[in-house]
């Protein structure tokens, strides 16, 4: 999901998590209507967000941030051990508290919190924001094998090339509507930009 | 050898003061609630706990195992279906419930049981003392509440600490919506706190009872002491309600010795010291 600031992919996100209720319309996971389900329910249910801004937990240590991931868990593949296979680093200092972590290592912390949950959505919000580029890289690199144990994901993301290179399908928000959908493979660069910044064939020919 | 039994005396009744505080202290600390009635449901725990102990005869202590249960699930309920409701609508609004609360609480008491003042006999308990030596004697009462607080603020940084209902009440304390969203129900989790708060009020005010005579207005008065209590000490911080209590109550039974109508006015110096010193109080630590 890629969109310009502004555009609702947040918003969408959290609506999808439960955190807001749809003002029309309903959320449907496998034909199973969802709407009015409470959102601490969804997560038994398979819908897992990793929030922007990471939102750990300050006075729990690492751990307890990763444990309270599963405190709906559906049963799975991911557990402590999993995370700690997945990001070695967070064994020895599982005891520590997560505000001297780097932006990176929070976000990994975050990732890891959503996976003790074994979610079948991952809900991943900006997963880029505020880390360097070889951060991001990285957490990248890692989605296709996560991928492959059998989740899905929704990325919101303004990283565009980065959303798009990790994608099976890409829809483009605007305005709170859809202005593209579509295998990034088949997506134009000029169309993915001008659903990007809502130039339409009309109002570009048209010459406003 | 008086200024010693004072001292003694100090703390025993600050251990008094924490354990009436521990749920202000608490409930703020996770919830973002100031509970206003807080004062007034000790009192109404002692007229329960009266209550219990003229019907059914039975001494002081078997009351408050009664009564602090059942306000447990009083608070449960409270907090779902009274504060829960105005927290939804604005921090603000839990103010105005709870002082609501506040009062309804005081005219349902004048009104059903008469302002006459009460006290909860302790029996052979109120009498009884160690004779440390011909000067200082410590009573088995005050001895009794200081151990029971010191075992419920143990009690319940263990269960906050440890146990995994704890760690989502800190979680929800941290953050409410990322807790929702690992799945915490937060709703009942505030629920649970409110338990733990109303229970150990409920220790509170039965232990008032046996201190000194309570009328249905006394609650606001003692809500100023857990107020400063829980300011000395640090909001949010188990330990610094503990120390809070007992530099409360160390202040006033001190206070009382240089001149006996001082002891009051010199816990609130106190307490306006540490507020002109210190605002974040003595400990300021989290809920963990």
């Amino acid at each position: 999901m890629i969109g310009a600031n502004g555009a609702g992919k947040s918003t969408l996100l959290r609506t999808i998590a439960g955190l807001h209720r749809p003002v029309a319309g309903t959320i449907q996971l496998d034909g199973r209507d969802i709407t009015h389900l409470p959102a601490h329910r969804r997560v038994a249910a398979g819908i897992v967000m990793v929030p922007e801004g990471r939102r750990l937990f300050p006075s729990l240590s690492l751990e307890e941030n990763l444990k309270l991931g599963s405190t709906r868990s559906r049963s799975g593949a991911w557990n402590l051990d999993r995370v700690y296979q997945l990001f070695p680093w967070m064994a020895e200092r599982r005891r520590g508290p997560t505000v001297h972590l780097s932006g990176g290592e929070q976000q990994a912390v975050a990732i890891g919190r959503g996976l003790m949950a074994n979610p079948r959505i991952l809900l991943l919000d900006e997963l880029s924001l505020g880390l360097a580029p070889a951060v991001v890289q990285r957490l990248y690199d890692m989605l296709p094998a996560l991928l492959a144990t059998g989740m899905s994901f929704l990325l919101v993301e303004q990283d565009v090339t980065q959303a798009l290179r990790v994608s099976d399908w890409a829809h483009c928000l605007l305005e709170g509507k859809i202005t593209l959908s579509g295998r990034p493979r088949d997506l134009a660069p000029a169309k993915v930009e001008a659903a990007y910044f809502g130039l339409s064939k009309h109002s570009v020919g048209g010459g406003g | 050898m008086t200024w010693v039994n004072a001292i003694v005396q100090g703390i025993l009744l600050g251990g008094l003061y924490a354990l009436f505080a521990c749920g202000l202290s608490l409930m703020f600390g996770v919830m973002r609630v100031i509970n206003l009635a807080h004062g007034d449901f000790a009192v109404l725990a002692a007229y329960l706990a009266l209550a219990i102990i003229t019907g059914l005869h039975v001494p002081v202590l078997w009351s408050a195992l009664v009564v602090a249960p059942l306000f447990g699930v009083v608070g449960y309920l409270v907090q779902r279906f009274i504060i829960q409701r105005s927290l939804d609508v604005s921090p603000l609004t839990t103010l105005l419930v709870t002082f609501g609360l506040s009062i309804v609480i005081q005219n349902g008491l004048l009104e059903g049981l008469s302002a006459n003042s009460q006290s909860l006999p302790s029996g052979s308990l109120a009498s009884a003392s160690f004779q440390v030596n011909n000067q200082l004697s410590i009573g088995y009462e005050s001895v009794i509440v200081f151990a029971v607080a010191v075992v419920v603020l143990v009690c319940l940084q263990v269960f906050l600490s440890r146990a995994r209902l704890g760690r989502e009440v800190r979680a929800a304390a941290d953050d409410q919506e990322a807790a929702t969203i690992v799945g915490v129900n937060v709703r009942h989790v505030y629920g649970v706190t409110a338990a733990i708060a109303f229970a150990t009020v409920a220790l509170a005010g039965v232990a008032f009872g046996m201190y000194s005579s309570f009328n249905p207005a006394a609650g606001p008065q003692r809500l100023i002491f857990a107020f400063e209590a829980v300011v000395i000490g640090g909001v949010g911080s188990l330990w610094g309600t503990l120390a809070g209590g007992i530099i409360l109550g160390l202040a006033q039974v001190l206070g009382s010795q240089v001149d006996a109508s001082f002891g009051v006015l010199a816990g609130h110096l106190v307490f306006l010291m540490v507020l002109a010193l210190r605002p974040s109080g003595l400990i300021p630590a989290r809920l963990s």
